[in-house]
């Protein structure tokens, strides 16, 4: 049988604010255990959460990017279930009235072409805290510095049909929180982690079938590999005749294979009821628009530009505006240069493979944007050739200083003197009398054997223009 | 006329993860069951236009400021605690 596969994803996105989303603990990340969870994180009696305002203005910023209607009054509800890492025996969350309803982005597909995905809503609420399993004397420890950490769970409609689609809408939500900066993205950290909900049905069925929920998957390429896993394991069962259970699965990186994680008989019943300690959140439509003017240029919009502007192709514009920090380093780099394809073959050439090597990111490239621009600067004015460019980069990302002390120092500067040039030609022609010979009698490929000598004895420094011209000039009979 | 049996308010202290009585069931159920009559009869009540309610208070929630006005008091809390090592709180072993 022909299926099809269905895939809608969960995304929890830590916001980036200070402090808590009920309190006014640190939310900084790497803290010993336990010294930011204040009374209202540990859910001692008496407290009362207090709501942060910047939640609810990243929030918004979130909903506006993605062109969702912005519900002017949400509500707390709690969620109610038993963990040691949730000190209330509840998780404050929206369920009925979300702060973000209804909006959409557009993933670009392997041929070519967008394809719409709905996110049905997003809403706010707070995370838990750490459970470590090992090594106390088969007891857990609880670290609480993460519960209260404000989230906004994203969720998708069930509009993606491979697991390839699931990860360029992830990617695509990830460079958006980042764009906005109401979150850093950090996965390692936790500040960005998915949850996958995949069924099976026939080819051309309308009703969906039965879905496992992958948990907590925080990689993209975690993402592909559980849910092409999952959709194996659910392909084989239906296959061979057999159903597929509704549950939570967990997915083991290790072993590349999914598992069930919750008993039946624990089966989710959150009995979801409004929080009483938190009033509605009301928000005004001016409210909301005054935010909508704080946002920046978006990936999408930045792409178009982009091509239209700088003139850049679609593959170049969309490479170098995944990621805001590579978008604004190469703006400083175009605008200081005055080049756009120039800066654009250097950024997502030589720059992004070093820092691709090395593990290190724009923001923190050693060599910055203004750097680089001193280095192009160079090539544009002749002083060096792009060759001898990439030499003195080498250099710039070990940390030997800007272009110009590299340049000096290691005196790369190229020779444009013509009488300099002519020496070293004259030489080249004397010692290859064959090779003179065979391009005057018309083999005029040889040019190339001929420019070669020359750049090679100049060390690389003598103008390649020059040199071809003045070859030219010499080799004629 | 809503009717809870013994095995639906088992199923509920479980989740509540409250300890009772076999003995104390009938009661329970009858009590519960009481309640979800009341509910019914609120039920039959037109309420279309009616906004839902989310609080009793006629008010808004008032926003904080995203400023840390907490320090660690780690020590002072943890000495409320059972139990406690390396700065963790020590619960009974649980693992999915």
């Amino acid at each position: 049988m022909q299926w099809e596969v269905v895939i809608g994803l969960e995304i929890h996105v830590q916001l980036s604010t200070k402090s808590k989303i009920f309190s006014g603990a640190s939310t900084a990340y790497g803290a010993e255990p336990n010294t930011q969870a204040c009374t209202v994180d540990l859910g001692l009696p008496g407290v009362l959460p207090v709501f942060n305002g910047e939640a609810l203005k990243k929030s918004v910023m979130f909903g506006l990017a993605v062109g969702a209607k912005i519900n002017e009054r949400s509500v707390f509800d709690r969620k109610n279930y038993f963990y040691p890492d949730s000190p209330k025996a509840y998780q404050i969350s929206q369920l009925y009235y979300p702060i973000v309803g209804e909006g959409h982005i557009d993933i670009d597909m392997e041929d070519g072409t967008q394809k719409r995905i709905g996110v049905t809503r997003a809403h706010m609420e707070e995370d838990a805290g750490k459970s470590l399993h090992e090594s106390f004397h088969g007891q857990t420890g609880i670290d609480l510095n993460r519960a209260g950490t404000p989230l906004l769970e994203i969720v998708s409609e069930p509009d993606m049909r491979s697991a390839k689609e699931a990860v360029a809408y992830m990617r695509k939500i990830h460079s958006i929180v980042r764009y906005l900066g109401v979150s850093d993205g950090n996965m390692q950290e936790g500040s960005f982690r998915c949850d996958a909900n995949v069924s099976l049905r026939p080819k051309g069925q309308e009703e969906f079938g039965t879905r496992a929920e992958l948990k907590n998957i925080n990689s993209f390429r975690f993402v592909e590999k559980a849910i092409n896993v999952e959709i194996e394991r659910q392909m084989d069962i239906l296959e061979s005749g057999g159903t597929v259970t509704q549950e939570t699965r967990l997915y083991d990186s290790e072993k590349n294979e999914t598992r069930s994680m919750r008993s039946k008989e624990e089966a989710n019943d959150y009995r979801y009821f409004p929080d009483p300690d938190l009033l509605p959140i009301v928000i005004s439509a001016d409210e909301i628009e005054a935010i909508r003017a704080t946002l920046p240029e978006l990936p999408d919009d930045k792409c178009a530009r982009y091509m239209d502007q700088l003139g850049l192709s679609e593959k170049d514009a969309k490479a170098l505006t995944i990621d805001r920090d590579m978008a604004e380093y190469y703006e400083t780099v175009q605008q200081a240069v005055g080049d756009a394809k120039m800066a654009a073959n250097w950024i997502l050439g030589d720059v992004a493979a070093h820092n691709n090597k090395n593990g290190i990111e724009f923001k923190v490239c050693p060599v910055n944007a203004e750097q680089l621009s001193g280095l192009l600067k160079r090539v544009k004015d002749n002083t060096i050739s792009g060759k001898i460019a990439k030499e003195v980069f080498e250099a710039m990302y070990a940390g030997e200083g800007d272009a110009d002390t590299i340049i000096d120092k290691k005196g790369l500067k190229q020779i444009t003197d013509t009488g300099a040039i002519e020496a070293i030609i004259d030489e080249v022609i004397a010692n290859n009398p064959g090779q003179v010979a065979e391009f005057q009698s018309g083999k005029d490929k040889l040019i190339g054997f001929f420019v070669g000598h020359v750049m090679k004895a100049s060390k690389g420094k003598a103008n390649p223009g020059q040199v071809n011209q003045l070859l030219q000039q010499k080799l004629k009979p | 006329m809503s009717t809870l049996d013994k095995s639906d308010v088992e199923k509920i202290a479980f989740l509540a993860r409250l300890g009772i009585d076999e003995q104390d069931i009938p009661e329970y159920a009858t009590n519960l069951s009481n309640i979800l009559d009341m509910v019914e009869q609120l039920d039959s009540v037109d309420t279309d236009g009616v906004k839902p309610m989310a609080h009793p208070l006629d008010a808004v929630q008032r926003l904080r400021a995203d400023v840390v006005t907490e320090s660690n008091d780690r020590e002072n809390l943890q000495s409320h605690a059972p139990e406690v090592e390396q700065g963790l709180y020590l619960v009974p072993r649980v693992v999915e």
